[in-house]
């Protein structure tokens, strides 16, 4: 164990809201975490996966026999083999199940067609990695190549061969409206309205940990062990047992120490099915661990959605009314995040404003590119960026200053709950909770100094455009529709929590374990905290949507009210004394100077009883980033001067995880703004291989980040108070960032409308508004 | 990403080395500090019979400064130039551009010998090797060879090295004390490849006029390559602010860069001519321009 890091003892301090070292962090800096790359078993195989590299075509042969010959090749699958057991399974949608994506699910792997670069058209299996991938050279693999789309213009104008599937006959998965109020008469009547096209470029998680997937066929007692599980594990196994044709009882999802989740990690993958398939059919059991190349072409994409946002004003600036067009690339199937990113981004595009005629229009399509899924702030990055563009394009039309703009705007607490309406087609119509949304505006202006510092936007000190940008956001947590968790009085006297809440690196142990700690009245150090696998309850659902702590630590609460209950009895029974006069408190059971210590009573044990918190009834977190920048206008360099993140999180649990997550979130956010990048060219082909070329941020890029926790407004949808917080320091970082770029280039003529702001296009950008302001040149 | 099945060889000398290379047949290569080669493995870019380690010949890892000259091993390695406090004194634009050289894990293992048969455009050692007047030293199977460094390193990932051929050395004539350099580069975050740099020395005359001017670019080149008409701009001038630009001019209209996913050729360009003003400007001794980094 780590030295130096102290627990409370004291079992009357409570912990919950304290800013406690992570648990977790003892093995991990010590290099004696458990990833799933650690474990190896007797007899262990390794699988690699022969991807498409075409990123449309028709497979006409898949020539494994020389494979096959090499030394050590102990099986290669194609879709002919799966489908020996029936049907090639398909990926199921867990999310945003719109019925009209059904028809555009991934089968697990590619069985006539291909229809990206990266798709898995065979699993090899032998006795190393480095002969697996030897073996990969020696297959033949035919394809006859198909038109491929890589735009959704593309996409949407393609005919016969380019439509991804041709018995839907098109590549337009579905539109949808989504409205509130009125509009169009909004718009109709409004004294002043501007639209203006965006986009964010597609770009997703890279994870420091890869994923990566052992399975275990026990073909004895007929049982499936699939470790390297993360996220949503009981949502893959029911997956896994549809697909594999077994029973819920007889699959187990184990998870390890996970490094880095971020939205797509532990979704359910073809290479989950694949693996199973592999130890099942082999007898063996099978490791497959994703190298960095395959994770840009194989991992879930995100970002890439294009808009056209209008927006009616009245001349002091209030907002009357906002419509937008959404067009989402998909990549080249819905896999199990459904449509929810592009219906976030429409759902969060009218933000934390007070806003009641809003109209959206949604197009969801598909291209020959890798699926897109969840990635942290899903659609909020994007609508923010969006919206908050335009708002400062608003206030400079009608000179206005934007912050005065946007605080006019915002929702108050006088104005809680504000129904937000219907804005998702398969979502109930939602509430913001509580809040006072301007407060998070005034004290991210005071952080950056936007008083005093104003006076330079636009301006130039030693040859750099100096520019400050703000953007404001509300951000939801807490997915229901409940959570599961079981607390265990061991008979040593400590206490052991599971529940279905998941790891993916972000502190869970510990702010779980201060909830639990505090509920008996128990020291920290005498809490354990599993979870995430599913031999540990009957039923859990994960992380994602920022509900950990909100759905799980609640759960725990319920467990701990119900154990409480059976300790009481049990102490009853020892004191002699009537349940109705005794109280769990200061580590044990008693009344009055009649009183068993819970170590004590533990001898009698173990004592363990179950808690469930149920609830669909989401949290709203709001805040606002601020940023100044100062931009090099002969590299179309940006220096990020300063960056703050304030956020009401309604009750942190533990306020140094909760700043841990901002600031890395915010980090994560710039990266997104002005580096990372999946390219493709015109036919499909993913250009980026590595990261030499996809760049992302590193300890020296953005030094100057700062996040501000308040907890002014508790949740009243939990007993925790707690709201969401481990996204709202990426969602508005693009706004707040391309806000600042836009003020400082602003004498340029330049504006800002696509990310990400890349030296390269900076530059192109000032050159280009450079010669629009001298034609004769 | 595990590398294609190979022979691996430690040799223990650079004669051995040699055999081995001539034994390979073509099908051989040679290992120093891996940094390249071994990604390029690793991604199966390359599949060889056969890795030569020279990493155990201690003859390659000497750094010898002559009167006349100033000689870097093969195996010399970046933080060894780095931290030199010989170089600093007798050839001090050397230790100055290694702190641009990717990050330190790197510089504690990449080579002069590997940087150069790797060839990496927008490699720093190449572009010092051809600006400087370097000179390569290979040893192969008909003996020692010398090549000016510009007829070596003549195309991207793609040195003029023989099969039975390895690079032990790079020599560059001695410095002249008081001679002014300079050297700018810029890359997306610290440590990438330059998206353009430029080497620039001059000496100065007591007149202060520039003379034996020498202008170098990478990053914005298929090749590292001078530049004979930005040279040609500074050279019998004294190098103030107006010249300065004359010769940044030259150097964008001179420059012949790619383009890639990271950039567009005008961009590398106009890059080119605005480290070209940072890196001449240090090398007159003038203030950093404004909008200078």
């Amino acid at each position: 164990m780590l030295t130096g890091i102290t627990f409370p003892t004291d079992a009357a301090t409570p912990v919950t809201g304290t800013p406690v070292e992570r648990l977790e962090d003892a093995r991990l800096l010590t290099g004696t975490g458990c990833f799933v790359d650690d474990l190896t078993r007797p007899d262990l195989l390794h699988a690699v996966v022969l991807r498409s590299s075409m990123a449309h075509g028709r497979i006409v042969a898949i020539d494994a026999s020389a494979a096959l010959e090499l030394d050590g090749v102990v099986a290669v699958f194609t879709a002919a083999d799966v489908a020996s057991d029936g049907a090639v399974p398909l990926i199921p949608i867990r999310l945003a199940p719109f019925p009209e994506s059904q028809a555009f699910r991934q089968p697990v792997i590619a069985v006539d067609t291909v229809r990206y670069v990266g798709e898995p058209v065979a699993l090899v299996v032998a006795t190393s990695r480095a002969i697996a991938e030897d073996a990969l050279e020696l297959i033949e693999l035919d394809i006859d190549a198909l038109e491929a789309v890589a735009s959704t213009d593309a996409a949407l104008a393609a005919e016969g061969d380019g439509v991804l599937f041709p018995g839907t006959g098109s590549n337009l998965v579905l539109r949808y409206t989504a409205q509130m109020g009125d509009a169009d008469t909004a718009f109709a009547n409004a004294p002043y309205v501007r639209t203006e096209r965006f986009s964010t470029q597609r770009h997703s998680a890279v994870p420091m940990e890869t994923r990566g997937l052992l399975a275990e066929w026990d073909a004895e007692h007929g049982h499936l062990f699939l470790s390297g599980a993360a996220k949503v594990p009981y949502f893959n196994r029911r997956a896994l047992a549809e697909a594999l044709g077994l029973g819920m009882d007889e699959i187990d999802l184990l998870e390890q120490d996970v490094g880095g989740g971020f939205g797509v990690r532990g979704e359910y993958y073809p290479e989950d099915f694949l693996v199973c398939f592999a130890a099942r059919r082999l007898g063996r059991p099978v490791k497959w661990i994703e190298d960095r190349r395959e994770h840009f072409m194989a991992t879930n994409h995100s970002r890439e959605i294009a808009c056209e946002l209008s927006i009616a004003c009245a001349r002091d600036g209030t907002i009357l009314a906002l419509a937008g067009r959404l067009d989402a690339d998909m990549g080249a199937y819905i896999r199990t995040n459904g449509g929810v990113v592009p219906a976030k981004a429409g759902q969060f595009l009218p933000g934390p404003y007070r806003i009641r005629d809003i109209h959206v229009d949604v197009s969801i399509v598909v291209t020959n590119k890798t699926p897109v899924g969840t990635y942290r702030g899903p659609g909020r990055f994007e609508a923010n960026f969006f919206r908050e563009r335009l708002i400062d394009m608003a206030a400079a039309d009608l000179g206005l200053d934007p912050n005065v703009m946007r605080a006019h705007n915002l929702i108050t607490a006088a104005d809680m709950p504000w129904d937000a309406g219907k804005l998702v087609p398969y979502e109930a119509e939602t509430s913001f909770d509580t809040g006072d949304y301007p407060v998070t505006l005034t004290r991210c202006l005071e952080e950056i100094g936007w008083e005093k510092n104003k006076h330079l936007q636009g301006t130039v000190i030693d040859g750099l455009y100096h520019g400050i940008g703000v953007a404001c956001f509300v951000e939801s947590g807490g997915a229901g529709p409940r959570e599961n968790a079981r607390i265990t009085l061991e008979t040593d006297g400590t206490l052991t929590v599971a529940v279905g809440s998941s790891s993916v690196g972000q502190g869970i142990e510990t702010a779980h374990a201060q909830i639990a700690a505090d509920a008996l009245g128990l020291p920290l150090g005498k809490v354990r905290v599993l979870h995430g696998s599913t031999t540990l309850l009957h039923e859990g659902f994960g992380t994602y949507h920022s509900r950990a702590v909100i759905m799980g630590g609640s759960a725990i609460l319920d467990a701990a009210t119900n154990l409480k209950e059976h300790l009481v009895a049990a102490a009853a029974k020892r004191l002699g004394l009537p349940n109705t006069r005794l109280v769990v408190e200061n580590g044990g059971v008693g009344s009055g100077d009649r009183f068993i210590s819970l170590a004590e009573l533990a001898t009698d044990g173990p004592f363990s009883a179950n808690g469930t918190f149920a609830n669909t009834t989401r949290t709203y977190s709001y805040g606002a980033h601020a940023c100044h920048v100062a931009v090099n206008p002969q590299t179309g360099a940006v220096k990020i001067l300063d960056f703050v993140a304030v956020e009401d999180v309604g009750r942190a649990i533990n306020p140094l995880i909760v700043h841990g997550q901002a600031i890395g979130a915010i980090v994560q956010g710039l990266g997104g703004v002005f580096l990372d990048h999946l390219v493709y060219d015109s036919e499909g082909q993913l250009l980026n291989a590595s990261l030499a070329d996809y760049l992302l941020p590193t300890a020296t890029d953005f030094p100057n980040v700062r996040a501000v926790t308040l907890e002014l407004h508790p949740s009243p949808t939990n007993p925790l108070g707690a709201k969401g917080a481990g996204e709202g320091g990426i969602v508005a970082v693009a706004g707040a960032t391309a806000n600042a770029v836009a003020a400082a280039l602003a004498p340029l003529g330049v504006t800002i409308t696509d990310l990400p702001l890349t030296p390269p296009r900076l530059w192109q950008l000032i050159s280009d508004a450079r010669a629009a302001a001298e034609p004769e040149h | 990403m595990k590398l294609p099945p190979l022979q691996y060889v430690r040799a223990s000398s650079v004669s051995e080395a040699v055999d081995l290379l001539v034994q390979g047949a073509g099908d051989a290569r040679i290992l120093a500090g891996g940094q390249s080669l071994i990604p390029v493995l690793a991604f199966r870019l390359a599949a060889p019979a056969v890795l030569v380690d020279i990493g155990g010949i201690a003859d390659l890892k000497r750094i010898d400064i002559t009167d006349e000259t100033v000689t870097l091993g093969a195996l010399v390695r970046w933080v060894d130039i780095e931290r030199s406090t010989a170089l600093k004194a007798h050839m001090p634009l050397l230790p100055a551009v290694m702190a641009h050289v990717a990050h330190y894990q790197i510089r504690n293992r990449g080579t002069v010998g590997g940087s150069l048969a790797h060839c990496d455009p927008a490699a720093e050692m190449p572009g010092l090797a051809v600006t400087c007047d370097g000179t390569i030293i290979l040893e192969g199977a008909s003996g020692r060879r010398e090549a000016p460094a510009v007829e070596v390193l003549t195309g991207a990932l793609a040195a003029e090295i023989a099969e039975d051929e390895m690079i032990v050395a790079l020599r560059f004539p001695r410095w002249r004390p008081e001679r002014r350099w300079g050297f700018a580069e810029f890359a997306r975050r610290q440590g990438d490849f330059a998206m353009a740099g430029i080497v620039a020395h001059f000496d100065q005359d007591a007149d202060g006029v520039a003379r034996d001017v020498h202008i170098g670019v990478i990053g914005a080149t298929d090749r590292p390559t001078r530049l004979p008409g930005a040279e040609a701009a500074l050279e019998g001038r004294i190098p103030d602010a107006m010249t300065i630009r004359d010769a940044c001019r030259a150097v964008q209209d001179e420059v012949e860069p790619p383009e890639d996913i990271h950039a567009s050729a005008a961009y590398r360009r106009a890059l080119a001519g605005v480290m070209a003003n940072q890196a001449l400007r240090q090398a007159a001794g003038l203030p950093a321009a404004a909008n200078g980094q």
